[in-house]
C-alpha cells in the first residue's frame, strides 16, 4: 500500500467561482516510484496540473478546496501535515519546474546567486554553495559556468533559462521532480535537448519524474507510464506504448488520431503558371541586425505555402513586412503586377482587402470590447463598397455558419468563447473582406491538438471553397505536413530550403531541415525510441572522433 | 466544440443564463442599465445622492438664496441638532449666524459648476492631447509632452495667481485655471495607456483591415483607456473642489458673498476649536460627493466592460 514514493489517492479538488462550484479534478489516483517517469497528459482545462499543484501545496484555498483524497509521500499524508512540515518537503524532497522560466526567475539577481540562495536557505555554507552551483551549471549544460553564474536571467536564451530552472530544482537532490509543461515555450530543437537532459538526470539520480504535458510527442519521448486526463477525470492509464498502440477510451483514441503529421501528404500537383504574390530579394533590418535576409518566393493562387522556422528565424517579420506593418528595407513583393512595398496609402487601402491575416493568439487579436457582430462587420464599416448595411446581419450569420459557429453567437463577446472558437471568429473576420490571400501567423500554435486539427480542417475546406491562398507560418513541421503544398524552411532570416511538402519531408537536402525533422517529436513511442537510439549512436561516434 | 477551457465554460453557462433572460422579457437598453445599477446597491445609493446634489445645485440658489445670506447675529456659531429652530439651522449657524444647511444647499451650485467644469475640460483636453501624443509621430508626441512638463513644473497656485491677476475672478475663469493645471494628469495617463494598447494584436488586426487612424483611436483604443480616465476624473473632483477653496482663501477665487463648499471650509477654519461644525458639514458634503462619484465610476467601469458585465447581470447566485 505505502510502497510507492508518491501516491495520490482519490483526490478531488473543487474551485468556488462566481459561476458556482467547479470540480477541477475528481477521484484522481496515480503513483510514482523512484526511477519512474510518469506523464500526465491532457488538454487545457482537463485538470492535469491540479493534482501536481495539490502535491506542492500550490492550490489557493479558498477559492480552491480539496474535498477528498490523500497524497502519500513516503507513506505519510501530505494533506494532514502543517504548512511548516510541508515546506520542508517542498524543494528539498519534491522540486518543480514550470513552463515559462523567465517569469520564475527573479530578474534583478544573477543566475548564480539564485541557485546559491536555494542551497544556503537549506543550510549549505556559502563557499560550498558556490562550488555546487558551478557544478550544477556545468551538469545542466550551461556553457562556461563561472561567467554564466554572474549573468542575469534576461541574458540567457529560453532553453538556457529552463536549464537554470532545472539546476535550481536539482540543487537539493530531490526525490521527485515535477515538470509542468517544461518544453512548451521552447523551439523543437531545444525541446529535444531539454528532454534529453531531463532523461539523463533522471537516470543518473534515480529520482521520480512527473511530467505534465499536452503533447503526445513529449510523452512518447520520455515517459514510461502515462495518465490521460479529460474534464477532471482520469480516462485511462498505462504504459506509454500500450496507450498509444491500444487506446481503449474513445477520448484517447480521438487525441491520438488528432496528432498532426500522420495524414497523407498532398501529391506534388503542378503549380498554376502565374504567381499571385511574388516576393523578390526581401530584406528587413533593425539597425545593424538583419531580421530577414534576401528572401524570395512565389505564392500561386489557391496554394498553401508554409514558412517554418524556429524563434528568431524572421518568419513573423516577413509576414509583417508583407502587410506593411513594418517597412521592408529592400526588395519587392509583386501582387497583381504592383509592388506592395511602394504603394501609396490610398492604393494600399484597396489592397488591404485582398491580403488578410490570422494571428497566433485570438485572445489578443480580437478587441475585447466589441461583440462578434461588431468585430466581423467592422470590415464593411471600413470597406463600404463590399456590402450594403441592410445585408450585414445575414452575411455575419452566413460567415459564422461557414466557420462552424452558430448565428446566435453574434451577440456575444470574445471572452465567452474557447480558444478554438475565437480563432474561428478571427478567421470569419478575415473572410468578411473576401481576401485572396490569408497569412496565418502561427494561427494554430496556441491551440490544443484536437482543436488544432479542427481549425486546420476548416482552413483546408475554406481554401477549396473560396480558392484562397495561404501563407502559413509555423514553428512546427508536423502541423504543415498534411496541409501545405510547399514548405519554406527559414533560419536566421534566410531561406534554408524550399520545395514541395513531399520533397522537404521525404528528402530534405539541408542539414538544418534534417535536424528540425529529427527533433520534432513523434507521438509513437517506438519511433521516438528508435530516434533516441540513432541520436545516441551519432553522439557516441562524435565522441570517439574528437 | 468539445474543448472549452474551464473559464470560458463558466462564462458560457452564465451567458446562456442571461440570454434566456434577455429573450424572455427583452428590456430596452435603458431598463437594462437601471437593472444593472440596482444590482449594485452602493452604486444605487451613490447615484441617488448625486441626483440630490444636482437638484440642490439647480434649484438651491433660486429657493434659498435669501435665507442663506441673511445674517442673524444672535445665532452666531449656533450649534447643530437644535431642532427647536427653523430647519435651515438644524446643522447649526456660521460665524455671522447664517444657516449652514441652507448655505450648503446654495453653495452646491457654484461648487459643482466649478468642479464639474474644470474636471470636464481637463478630461476632454487632456485625453485628446494624450491620444494624439500616444498615436502620432515622435515629434508631435515630444511637443505635447514637453508642454505638459511646462504646466507641471509651474506651481499651479502661481499660475492661478497670474491668470486671475489678468482676468477678473469669476466662475468661468476659475474653471479655465483649474482645468489647465489638471490637464497633464489625463494627458500622461492617456498617452501611457495608448502606447501600450496600440501594440496589441487587435490594433494590428484593424490596421491590416485598412482601418483609418481616427477609427483605430476612437473605436479600438479609446474604449479601453476611458475607464481609467473616468476613475481619475472622479478622484480629481475632490482635488479641484479643495483647490478652488485654497484660491478663495488667497482671495483670487470665488469671493464672498458668493459661496462654495471649499470656501465654507476655509471660512470655518479659524473656529475649528470652538465650532467644529462650520468646517465639518461642507467638508462632509465634499467627501460624500467624491465618494459617490467614485462608487458610481466603479460601477460604470464594470458595466462598460463586456468581460465584467455579467457580475451585474446575473443575480446573487454567487458569494
Amino acid at each position: 500500500m505505502t510502497d510507492h514514493l508518491l501516491e495520490v489517492q482519490q483526490l478531488s479538488v473543487e474551485f468556488h467561482t462566481t459561476g458556482g462550484r467547479v470540480k477541477a479534478v475528481q477521484d484522481v489516483s496515480w503513483h510514482l516510484d523512484s526511477g519512474d517517469v510518469l506523464a500526465i497528459l491532457g488538454e487545457s482545462g482537463s485538470g492535469k496540473s491540479v493534482s501536481a499543484a495539490a502535491v506542492m501545496d500550490l492550490i489557493d484555498m479558498p477559492p480552491g478546496k480539496i474535498t477528498s483524497g490523500k497524497i502519500l509521500f513516503n507513506g505519510s499524508d501530505l494533506l494532514q501535515m502543517s504548512r511548516t512540515e510541508r515546506r520542508k518537503i517542498n524543494g528539498q524532497k519534491i522540486a518543480m519546474i514550470f513552463q515559462d522560466p523567465l517569469s520564475h526567475l527573479n530578474p534583478v539577481y544573477t543566475a548564480g546567486w539564485q541557485i546559491e540562495e536555494t542551497l544556503t536557505i537549506h543550510g549549505t555554507s556559502k563557499k560550498q554553495a558556490r562550488q555546487q552551483t558551478l557544478e550544477l551549471l556545468e551538469r545542466v549544460g550551461i556553457p562556461d559556468p563561472a561567467t554564466s553564474a554572474k549573468k542575469y536571467p534576461h541574458q540567457f536564451s529560453g532553453g538556457q533559462r529552463q536549464r537554470l530552472m532545472i539546476a535550481m530544482a536539482l540543487a537539493l537532490r530531490p526525490d521527485i521532480l515535477i515538470a509542468d509543461e517544461p518544453t512548451t515555450a521552447l523551439d523543437v530543437t531545444v525541446q529535444a535537448q531539454i528532454l534529453a537532459l531531463l532523461n539523463d538526470l533522471q537516470n543518473e539520480t534515480g529520482m521520480g519524474l512527473l511530467l505534465i504535458t499536452h503533447d503526445l510527442g513529449v510523452v512518447a519521448e520520455i515517459a514510461e507510464r502515462v495518465v490521460v486526463m479529460n474534464a477532471g477525470r482520469i480516462v485511462e492509464q498505462g504504459t506509454a506504448r500500450d496507450i498509444y498502440r491500444n487506446p481503449s477510451h474513445p477520448y484517447t483514441k480521438e487525441l491520438i488520431a488528432a496528432a498532426p503529421g500522420k495524414g497523407d501528404m498532398p501529391a506534388d500537383h503542378s503549380r498554376r503558371p502565374e504567381a499571385l504574390l511574388s516576393v523578390q530579394g526581401l530584406s528587413k533590418s533593425f539597425g545593424l541586425f538583419e531580421a530577414v535576409k534576401d528572401v524570395s518566393f512565389d505564392l500561386m493562387a489557391g496554394e498553401c505555402v508554409a514558412i517554418v522556422g524556429e524563434s528568431g528565424s524572421g518568419k513573423s517579420t516577413l509576414a509583417n513586412t508583407l502587410l506593411r506593418l513594418q517597412e521592408a528595407s529592400t526588395g519587392q513583393a509583386i501582387y497583381k503586377g504592383r509592388d506592395l512595398f511602394t504603394l501609396s496609402a490610398k492604393d494600399l487601402f484597396a489592397i488591404r482587402r485582398e491580403i488578410q491575416m490570422v494571428f497566433q493568439d485570438p485572445t489578443q487579436s480580437l478587441n475585447p470590447r466589441m461583440s462578434i457582430y461588431q468585430l466581423i462587420s467592422e470590415a464593411w464599416v471600413i470597406h463600404k463598397e463590399i456590402l450594403p448595411r441592410t445585408l450585414w446581419n445575414d452575411r455575419v450569420h452566413e460567415l459564422l455558419n461557414q466557420v462552424g459557429l452558430s448565428p446566435e453567437h453574434a451577440k456575444r463577446y470574445p471572452h465567452q468563447f474557447s480558444g478554438g472558437q475565437r480563432q474561428r471568429i478571427a478567421i470569419a473576420r478575415a473572410l468578411a473582406l473576401e481576401p485572396k490571400i490569408i497569412i496565418c501567423d502561427e494561427a494554430v500554435s496556441a491551440l490544443d491538438v484536437q482543436v488544432q486539427a479542427q481549425v486546420i480542417a476548416l482552413l483546408s475546406r475554406l481554401r477549396k471553397e473560396l480558392d484562397l491562398a495561404y501563407l502559413f507560418i509555423a514553428h512546427d513541421l508536423p502541423v504543415v505536413r498534411d496541409f501545405a503544398d510547399r514548405v519554406i524552411v527559414m533560419q536566421n532570416g534566410r531561406i534554408v530550403e524550399q520545395g514541395s511538402v513531399r520533397k522537404i519531408f521525404e528528402n530534405p537536402s539541408q542539414p538544418y531541415t534534417r535536424s528540425l525533422l529529427a527533433s520534432s517529436l513523434d507521438p509513437d513511442p517506438d519511433i521516438q525510441a528508435a530516434r533516441r537510439a540513432t541520436r545516441q549512436v551519432e553522439s557516441a561516434e562524435q565522441d570517439t572522433r574528437t | 466544440m468539445q474543448c472549452l477551457t474551464r473559464a470560458s465554460g463558466i462564462d458560457q453557462l452564465n451567458n446562456t443564463g442571461t440570454d434566456t433572460l434577455l429573450v424572455a422579457d427583452a428590456p430596452s437598453p435603458v431598463i437594462q442599465i437601471f437593472r444593472m445599477l440596482w444590482r449594485d446597491k452602493l452604486a444605487t445609493t451613490a447615484a441617488i445622492f448625486l441626483l440630490a446634489v444636482i437638484c440642490c445645485a439647480l434649484f438651491g440658489p433660486m429657493l434659498l438664496e435669501d435665507v442663506a445670506t441673511k445674517q442673524n447675529l444672535r445665532g452666531r456659531n449656533a450649534p447643530p441638532f437644535d431642532f427647536s429652530t427653523a430647519w435651515t439651522f438644524w446643522l447649526g449657524g456660521d460665524a455671522l449666524g447664517r444657516p449652514l444647511l441652507a448655505r450648503i444647499i446654495v453653495a452646491a451650485s457654484n461648487t459643482i459648476m466649478v468642479a464639474a467644469g474644470a474636471v470636464f475640460f481637463s478630461l476632454l483636453i487632456g485625453s485628446t492631447l494624450g491620444l494624439i501624443a500616444g498615436y502620432t509621430s515622435k515629434l508631435g508626441s515630444q511637443i505635447i509632452m514637453r508642454l505638459a512638463d511646462v504646466i507641471m513644473s509651474f506651481p499651479s497656485l502661481l499660475l492661478a495667481v497670474i491668470v486671475l491677476y489678468m482676468l477678473p475672478a469669476s466662475v468661468g475663469n476659475l474653471i479655465i485655471v483649474l482645468a489647465i493645471t489638471r490637464i497633464p494628469v489625463y494627458l500622461r495617463t492617456a498617452r501611457a495607456e495608448v502606447l501600450e494598447i496600440r501594440e496589441r494584436m487587435f490594433v494590428q488586426a484593424a490596421t491590416i483591415m485598412g482601418a483609418s487612424t481616427p477609427r483605430i483611436v476612437f473605436r479600438h483604443i479609446l474604449p479601453l483607456v476611458f475607464p481609467t480616465l473616468i476613475t481619475i476624473a472622479t478622484l480629481d473632483f475632490a482635488f479641484v473642489m479643495l483647490a478652488e477653496s485654497s484660491l478663495s482663501f488667497l482671495g483670487i477665487g470665488i469671493q464672498p458673498p458668493e459661496i462654495t463648499w471649499g470656501l465654507m471650509v476655509a471660512q470655518g477654519r479659524p473656529y475649528l476649536t470652538s465650532a467644529w461644525w462650520l468646517s465639518f458639514w461642507p467638508g462632509l458634503a465634499i467627501i460624500l460627493t467624491t465618494l459617490s462619484l467614485n462608487l458610481l465610476s466603479n460601477w460604470m467601469r464594470v458595466a462598460l466592460d463586456p468581460q465584467q458585465r455579467w457580475r451585474l447581470e446575473t443575480s446573487q447566485q454567487s458569494d
